[in-house]
């Protein structure tokens, strides 16, 4: 699990996040939602400790994050896989390579097991006979799940995803969920997910946060979304005049 | 406002290699970087090392002949000159100030580009000290190679003033040998080197530096890649000037 306590996030005078509190859980796809500039992706790199707080805390279980030394730090670091938007694949190196980077830098696997391993990434992402073409020459599904790939090639506990359906069609964006959420769920895993995709939020939030304007103002699961009377959350969700349509024939109104 | 800028740069410069000259996590990945590196560094900058040494040597010979000409000073003293001239000077700075401009501007480029595209945070999330793993391997690639570079260029540099001085009738043969062989001094050689040490760590941790701080778009990795070459360049003239007063003072 993880839990922030109060968390505050200034860039000169602007304060980005105004006093978080949450908690997200072990086994669950945890969601992070809210409009650009909310607060997001400030809260999501605070998390993996991208960026220190300007006050406030960071729990990775029992471990105060930020009190640790670089070393300590490390040794959290090495339970943590991250999605990122862009996939920050390394364009220098094959497929192959890039999922095999962590092994190669942090474990003493001999050659087979390693491959052996990427394999295994490589099949659980549902991909194969890419080992060894190049970030450029897949697509931006593809490179996503290779990102997942090398997310969880070190057996994390914990999986931070930044945006995982940016720029990806309705069906790729579903089997990217999925395969998030099946992970998670076969793992154990805490996964965060810094979204604003409707369809993340209604088919694989278990639990969800909505940040607005740096603060935390709903939190809730995918059944309780429609539900809901917050006005944020409801703007924020039912944006477009089609989803509006689409939530009154639902709730019956 | 200067100044100020100035300690701040220089602050984060020396933290950053603080963090840089650490233990690798892992000796056989930073080996391997490494290699790469001297590839890159090395192979990669031979031809435009011995295309510019060749022109440097040829005229110097062509100019010196030229001031020597009705003067009572010996012909040979063309070798003479065009071997000190390019071991004291021409061959460690006009190197590296080219390899500023190409090596330089290219670790600034690689590294503001990983840092822009989220490599570095996705190797700092996972663990790996990115500034020693990005940086080092460079810094050490660039002090084993550059002096080799540094060296090659300055005996390509004494073949470039032979072939402008010889064949076309300047001076004969054993002239020019004779110019190289005389007033030779062995410590100009260590100047040499130590100059190309001092150069290739200046030109590496300088772009390095620029490229690892970048933030913003291209329009601002462009400006990095161009800070690393001028600030590398002004650093290189200024550090030959100290180690010239030191060493000949």
């Amino acid at each position: 699990m993880i839990r922030t306590e109060d968390i505050v996030k200034r860039f000169g005078d602007k304060e980005v996040l105004k006093g978080i509190t949450t908690e997200f859980y072990q086994g669950q796809t945890n969601l992070i939602i809210g409009r650009s500039g909310a607060g997001k992706t400030v809260l999501l790199k605070m998390l993996v400790g991208l960026l220190e707080p300007t006050e406030g805390n960071v729990w990775y279980d029992d471990t105060n994050f930020f009190t640790l030394n670089k070393k300590q730090k490390r040794a959290i670091r090495m339970q943590v896989g991250m999605l990122f938007q862009a996939g920050a694949l390394f364009d220098s190196m094959s497929v192959e390579e890039n999922i095999r980077f962590p092994l190669d830098m942090f474990t003493n696997r001999s050659y087979k097991e390693k491959r052996k391993r990427v394999d295994y990434c490589l099949e659980r992402v549902n991909l194969g006979d890419v080992n060894d073409r190049y970030p450029s020459e897949i697509s931006g599904g593809m490179q996503k799940r290779v990102g997942i790939a090398r997310a969880i090639v070190l057996e994390p506990r914990f999986l931070f995803c930044d945006e995982p359906n940016s720029g990806l069609d309705p069906k790729t964006s579903i089997v990217i969920d999925e395969l998030i959420q099946s992970i998670t769920k076969e793992n154990n895993i805490t996964t965060i997910i810094n979204t604003h995709d409707m369809n993340s939020v209604m088919e694989i939030g278990e639990n969800i946060i909505l940040l607005h304007q740096g603060e935390l103002v709903w939190r809730g699961n995918k059944g309780q979304v429609l539900e809901s009377d917050n006005e944020v959350l409801q703007n924020f969700i039912f944006a477009s005049p089609f989803l509006q349509r689409l939530r009154e024939s639902a709730v019956g109104k | 406002m200067f100044l100020k800028n100035i300690f701040y740069h220089f602050g984060r410069y020396v933290m950053m290699l603080g963090t840089a000259i650490s233990r690798p996590e892992k000796i056989s990945m930073y080996y391997k970087e490494t290699m790469r590196q001297m590839n890159d560094i090395g192979i990669g900058s031979l031809f435009i090392v011995c295309l510019i040494a060749v022109f440097i040597g040829a005229v110097t010979a062509v100019q010196f002949s030229y001031q020597l000409d009705g003067t009572l000073v010996p012909v040979y003293y063309i070798g003479y000159v065009v071997r000190d001239m390019t071991i004291i000077e021409l061959a460690p700075t006009f190197t590296c100030l080219v390899l500023a401009g190409k090596v330089g501007s290219n670790i600034a480029a690689e590294i503001g580009g990983m840092r822009q595209k989220e490599h570095i945070d996705a190797m700092e999330i996972m663990g790996v000290n990115t500034a020693a793993y990005l940086i080092l391997p460079k810094v050490i690639a660039a002090l084993i190679v550059i002096p080799m570079l540094v060296a090659i260029g300055a005996f390509v540099s004494i073949i470039g003033g032979y072939l402008a001085a010889v064949p076309t009738g300047v001076m004969a043969d054993a002239e020019y040998i004779k110019g190289l062989r005389s007033f030779f001094e062995p410590f100009n050689v260590n100047m040499m080197f130590i100059k190309a040490v001092v150069f290739a760590f200046i030109l590496t941790t300088v772009s390095a530096y620029q490229g690892y701080h970048v933030r913003g778009g291209s329009i601002e990795l462009g400006e990095a890649s161009t800070n690393a070459v001028v600030f590398s360049d002004i650093l290189i003239l200024i550090a030959d000037y100290v180690i010239a007063v030191l060493l000949t003072g």
